[in-house]
């Protein structure tokens, strides 16, 4: 008969909560910066000269072909041969940032691509700058059209980060790792962690797509319906 | 130390990945009889399997693929069974597997307009009937692009494997890495194999959608 006793993995409570609030931190980090990659990206895509376009084009491809954990080892063993060295956390950081870049990039210019060409017109009629054109016209419509797209991929992004445990950056999975080092209830230990992932994940999803409205792209989008 | 010359690795990591695709093989294969599975006692309204089924890929979905790896290794390893890493990779990538894949189909069921549904209906067909000569040809079309697209995350998923021990692609990596102190090249040799891997099929699923868009136009 098994015996599970969630018990003593429950008791390292302090260990659990600290490395789901690190998640938290390394997503929201990464998220910020990696819509932020994939806006730049999506602009370039739709408006940058043509050398540009195919750079993007090349970074997009080869990061969405490539398995996460080969980027984090790329980036946390590979680089220091380049003298570039880093450590687990910032490491972690430059990764899902990386990741996550190439596939808000696509999801951006799905966005953009649906812009009525009126639009444009219309902010160009009224002598904006093609910068305000794309930051005040084009963008927020293009965000709230693929909002819950963007919203997913950061979900997989944090669900993605367990992996940064592996190069013993401090998150949720490597906590789970040490607890069951230390009372060898390895079984219970990815239970509980698993939990918490699904909670944070359904957290997540629900944090942003209540601040996407409300603070992204909000009335200007509304308007731009 | 051996001394490693570029084709050395380059060969070693090419012999690993044929387990990668072997493993990608039984996942997809293994995934996508439990997805056809679940998509049917779904649409034959089984009782409990629509909560079933949504919990199911909800779990899935929401969790990580790394913690799904853990606990199926350490949970076979509970029952007193010795679990050799490739079956604990195996099984929870095929779960993986199949819980996004029955999202996909039923994607794709949905999409049939109830017109279909209603006709087949009204000609008195059986369910099987239904789903193999109406629902199932038109589903299956417009199901093809995006089954190969997701066929590329499961190559990828593979890679985890390595974590609990399964000598694949990037397992292989980190053991020459650590035999020639060469993870920049190694590690750029094994991401460019995956992508040599996933290109193609994710070159296929642009091309097969816009096939498919074409035709629907």
């Amino acid at each position: 008969m098994v015996q599970l006793d969630f018990g003593a993995v429950l008791v390292q409570w302090p260990l659990l909560l600290r490395g789901a609030a690190f998640t938290l931190g390394l997503t929201a980090v990464s998220a910020l910066l990696g819509v932020g990659v994939g806006i730049a990206c999506g602009w370039a895509r739709a408006n940058g000269p043509r050398w540009l376009r195919r750079l993007v084009g090349v970074y997009v491809e080869l990061i969405r072909n490539t398995p996460f954990i080969v980027q984090l080892f790329f980036i946390f063993f590979g680089l220091p041969t380049l003298g570039v060295k880093l450590t687990p956390e910032l490491a972690s950081v430059i990764a899902m940032v990386v990741n996550l870049g190439a596939y808000a990039a696509e999801i951006v210019r799905a966005g953009i691509d649906g812009t009525p060409r009126g639009q444009i017109e219309a902010a160009r009629s009224l002598a904006l700058t093609e910068a305000q054109v794309f930051l005040r016209v084009v963008l927020p419509p293009s965000l709230a059209r693929v909002w819950p797209a963007l919203v997913s991929q950061i979900v997989i992004v944090m669900l993605g980060s367990a992996v940064c445990g592996q190069i013993a950056a401090q998150e949720l999975s490597y906590y789970a790792n040490l607890i069951q080092s230390r009372n060898f209830r390895a079984f219970e230990s990815f239970i509980v962690a698993t939990a918490i992932y699904l909670a944070l994940s359904v957290l997540l999803r629900q944090a942003l797509n209540w601040a996407g409205p409300k603070w992204i792209f909000g009335r200007v989008a509304q308007a731009g319906r | 130390m051996i001394d490693f010359s570029l084709w050395d690795i380059f060969r070693n990591l090419l012999l690993a990945a044929r387990w990668t695709v072997v493993l990608s093989l039984v996942a997809f294969i293994g995934g996508g009889l439990v997805a056809l599975a679940l998509l049917l006692a779904r649409l034959a309204k089984l009782r409990g399997a629509q909560t079933g089924v949504s919990v199911y890929t909800q779990l899935f979905q929401g969790t990580p693929l790394l913690m799904q790896l853990f606990l199926a290794y350490f949970g076979l390893a509970l029952f007193g069974i010795n679990v050799p890493a490739w079956l604990a990779a195996g099984l929870a990538l095929t779960f993986y597997t199949s819980a996004f894949l029955a999202e996909i189909w039923r994607g794709c069921v949905n999409a049939i307009p109830k017109g279909q549904w209603e006709a087949a209906d009204s000609l008195a067909l059986s369910f099987a009937e239904k789903m193999q000569h109406v629902i199932g040809p038109q589903a299956l079309r417009i199901a093809v692009p995006p089954t190969v697209g997701f066929l590329v995350q499961v190559i990828k998923g593979t890679a985890l494997a390595s974590v609990i021990g399964f000598i694949e692609l990037t397992k292989a990596g980190t053991m020459i890495t650590n035999a020639t102190f060469r993870p920049f090249t190694i590690y750029a040799c094994v991401a460019l194999m995956y992508f040599l891997l996933c290109w193609p099929v994710s070159a296929w699923a642009r091309r097969l959608e816009r096939t498919l868009r074409r035709g629907s136009h």
